[in-house]
């Protein structure tokens, strides 16, 4: 039966944070109205950008495809209400940079008429995997947690390779809170997903993970499992400690097992989703709904009232700040994500998209604004804290260095970038920028590489075509030559007499 | 609406440099109290004398190096080394030899090697070695603490001042008449004249634990040591991995032999060991970097300073100690390096 408490491991490293999710979390999850227009980015997701199936001018109902998945790692977008296509062009993004990119713009008719060619399956249980499967696929689900990795692709496992689906409800960053409020009220669907995603891969094994900070989760969930029935999952919680909600990090607590370096969670038979995803799959095939809103986190000093808001994807940032009160005067930083991974915004007039978990508007008093970076004094503390049990304080020297080399063999590749190093580094050095940039520099190196390694292998190809061309002519040569010769011909006396011969007749041709 | 961007984390950081040098200082104060308690006001002057030539040094270097004085002359560190320095002298050495002391441990040892973060060895202990082959005469001078026989601890500030200064005791007072042998000198002069351990522990310098006075100032240190364990400024690696090394060893010997050796108690409790294993050794900057290598690096500590304790002529060997270890700290980084998330043992 699910009882709940299994004692979970460690992981080792990680810091204990204040969660900041009581003031999100006062009232339940409201529903944002339906904006005018929406912004849809085409690409919402990890993997490649989707392909534009409608043009300016036509009209389009709620949860219609308008993209489609364009690689095999991509996913679906869909209408998220009803209207006109606008325009198709670049637009502003949530994107650290500040960048445009593609974007189908939808002004609304007000109407929200659904689109109605995804059917409902009613007994997930009878239906053969590979038709579940699909419905993830069509619906343009992808994981919510924050990463957005096409849920269907992550799904796409050989056969028997998972023994247990985890789901993640850790939700270890501070603020973030829209898992909370998720699982508190709709924890029959999240439960109705996992087992639909269990159906998927075929196991018989299944744990829902939960920090010990939300106990009402914990209730909501366990409540569910036995209303269900359902004995084949777990629910565990497990100790709050950030990073904890990072995959390799809550595998191992709960396992005590590691994902192989270059290897995935399936090799060790673990499968990782997070519950919103679960929530999402089981909407799109209980109710036949495409993916078109989430529940979104919109929060910190910097706005009003804080609070957790079911958002239509394509809504402006600064929509949603209104909704919530507006600015208070202490805003000083827009945050997409938390406030350990998540990146500054230059700009409140981006949309929400698949992977906004949450908008944190700081004050001024809640981040670090100073950045008065000091040496490093070798204190060791960001190893201790260190999840991936790396050495920051030697790769940040090696990062200063740009020694590629050492970098590599200090696994720099296997940094996670949860910002638990420079948490506690009392030289205020931004140890993952470092990191970032030090990554980049390999990865550009590494496509040189295969370039350079390109380009070498095209040069000797062309060589060794021409030597064979030139061996051929010589060949061709050599060997009309011979047969020239064996016919008693001398072959310079030959050409001699042609052109004797055709200098004879160019009276005529000229 | 538009706003500034900054890099994640955005979540201010818990501790500063500063923050930490203060904790240093902070945890050194009950041994301060128990130094001038029983070998009077010296402590102080020398920490002012040495304080000052640091701060100075200090700037000065920063300006020739053209780094900016504000946050580094803010951050203690050259503080916490002239402090450091002179706990290690004695409480009437000579102001130029502290001076010196405190000047080279700055200039050379630390900004040489590129300043903070950079040293290769521990600032102060460099000093030290430095004033010790030196001038070792003038760094053998230690009073016997309050209680025994002649209390120089009764000097008052402005004699303690005089003799700081200029050499001169007061009057009715004589250097061979006032300077008494530590614990630890005791231990090897009566090694040396083949006394027996029982008749050299019957001298009166020995109290309960490491000596009179000198049991109360390592008390001090252990005091501090725990704080900056709970402060979380320091972890148990070093002092833990020092301690043992150090106990186990002195206990093999004391166990073969208890007639010629001291006691493991008193290389616990006696000389430097425990401003060693929790101000000296956990120095971050020479100190070894993974945790498996600070318990190597500190492990060698121990047994270095018994090895020098024992068998040179020298009759205490954290700071010779310590320095020898700083030299193997790039070596035992290097095989020490933790095994990776997903990674098979190196």
């Amino acid at each position: 039966m699910a009882e709940g408490i299994i004692e979970s491991g460690r992981f080792p490293g990680g810091v204990s944070l204040p969660a900041h999710t009581e003031e999100s979390t006062k009232e339940p999850i409201a529903k944002a109205p339906v904006p005018d227009t929406v912004v849809l980015p085409l690409h919402q997701h990890i993997g490649a950008p989707a392909t534009p199936l409608v043009a300016t001018g036509e009209q389009v109902l709620r949860g219609q495809p308008i993209a489609q998945a364009s690689a095999f790692i991509s996913a679906w977008v869909h209408a998220s209400t009803s209207g006109t296509v606008v325009a198709v062009e670049n637009r502003p993004v949530a994107h650290p940079s500040g960048m445009t990119a593609p974007c189908i713009v939808i002004e609304s008719d007000g109407e929200d008429e659904p689109y109605r060619e995804f059917e409902p399956i009613e007994n997930y249980a009878e239906a053969e995997p590979v038709v579940l499967h699909e419905r993830v696929r069509d619906c343009g689900i992808v994981g919510l947690g924050g990463a957005a990795f096409p849920t269907s692709v992550k799904l796409n496992v050989p056969q028997q390779s998972v023994e247990t689906l985890i789901l993640n409800g850790a939700e270890c960053e501070p603020y973030i809170s829209c898992d909370d409020a998720l699982m508190r009220e709709r924890a029959d669907s999240i439960v109705r997903g996992a087992e639909m995603m269990m159906h998927i891969v075929q196991t018989l094994h299944g744990i829902i993970a939960i920090e010990d900070n939300k106990p009402e989760a914990f209730e909501a969930l366990r409540t569910a499992v036995d209303a269900l029935g359902e004995a084949r999952i777990d629910i565990v919680r497990v100790p709050s400690v950030y990073p904890e909600g990072g995959e390799k990090q809550l595998i191992q607590m709960l396992t005590d097992k590691e994902v192989p370096a270059d290897g995935l969670p399936a090799d060790i038979g673990c499968l990782m989703q997070n519950v919103a995803t679960a929530s999402a799959v089981d909407d799109a095939i209980t109710l036949g709904q495409a993916l078109i809103s989430r529940v979104v986190t919109v929060t910190g000093g910097g706005v009003a009232r804080p609070s957790n808001l079911e958002v239509r994807f394509g809504t402006l940032f600064s929509d949603l700040i209104e909704l919530c009160g507006g600015y208070t005067e202490d805003i000083s930083r827009l945050i997409m994500g938390g406030p350990m991974m998540g990146f500054a915004l230059a700009s409140d007039e981006v949309p929400v998209e698949k992977a906004t978990d949450c908008i944190l508007a700081a004050a001024a008093a809640e981040i670090e604004t100073r950045y008065d970076e000091m040496p490093c004094i070798r204190c060791g503390e960001c190893a201790r804290v260190c999840p991936a049990s790396l050495l920051p304080q030697q790769l940040y020297w090696y990062a200063r260095a740009e020694d590629q080399e050492r970098l590599q063999h200090y696994d720099l590749m296997d940094c996670i970038e949860c910002g638990c190093c420079a948490y506690v580094c009392p030289s205020h050095i931004p140890l993952v920028q470092y990191y970032r940039h030090a990554k980049s520099e390999i990865w550009i190196a590494g496509q040189e590489r295969i370039r350079a390694d390109q380009s070498r292998e095209r040069y000797q190809l062309r060589e060794r075509r021409l030597e064979r061309q030139e061996a051929g002519r010589a060949d061709r040569l050599e060997h009309k030559a011979r047969r020239l010769k064996e016919k008693g011909r001398d072959p310079i006396q030959e050409i001699m007499d042609r052109v004797e011969h055709r200098n004879d007749d160019s009276g005529d041709s000229s | 609406m538009r706003f500034e961007t900054a890099p994640a984390p955005h979540l201010k950081p818990i501790d500063s440099v500063a923050g930490v040098m203060r904790d240093v200082l902070l945890a050194l104060v009950p041994a301060a109290f128990a130094s001038v308690y029983f070998f009077g006001w010296g402590l102080l002057i020398n920490v002012v004398i040495a304080s000052a030539v640091a701060f100075g040094c200090e700037a000065a270097i920063l300006s020739l190096r053209g780094k900016p004085l504000r946050p580094f002359l803010n951050d203690y560190s050259a503080i916490v080394t002239a402090v450091l320095l002179v706990f290690a002298l004695p409480p009437v050495t000579p102001w130029w030899i502290t001076a010196t002391g405190s000047f080279f441990a700055i200039v050379f040892a630390k900004h040489l090697y590129g300043g903070l973060g950079y040293n290769t060895f521990n600032p102060a202990m460099a000093g030290y070695a430095v004033l010790l082959i030196a001038w070792p005469a003038e760094l053998s001078q230690w009073l016997p603490p309050r209680g025994l026989g002649l209390d120089l601890a009764e000097l008052n500030i402005p004699q303690t001042l005089t003799v700081v200064f200029t050499g001169q005791l007061p009057q009715e007072l004589s250097w061979d008449f006032v300077s008494a042998a530590t614990p630890l000198d005791t231990v090897k002069t009566g090694l040396a004249e083949m006394k027996m351990m029982s008749e050299i522990e019957s001298d009166p310098v020995f109290g309960r634990l490491g000596g009179v006075g000198w049991g109360w100032v390592n008390a001090g240190f252990l005091a501090g040591g725990i704080y900056l364990l709970a402060r979380g400024v320091i972890r148990w690696h070093i002092p833990v991995a020092m301690l043992t090394a150090l106990f186990a060893i002195a206990s093999v010997f004391y166990m073969a032999d208890s007639s010629s050796h001291a006691t493991p108690t008193l290389h616990l409790f006696g000389g430097a060991t425990l401003i060693g294993a929790f101000f000296i050794a956990t120095d971050p900057v020479s100190a070894a970097t993974s945790v498996k290598g600070r318990l190597v690096y500190a492990a060698g500590i121990g047994l270095l300073v018994y090895a020098i304790r024992s068998w040179s002529s020298y009759p205490d060997g954290v700071a010779f100690a310590v320095l020898l270890m700083n030299m193997a700290v790039p070596l035992i980084d290097h095989f020490t390096k933790p095994r990776t998330y997903g990674h098979a043992q190196p």
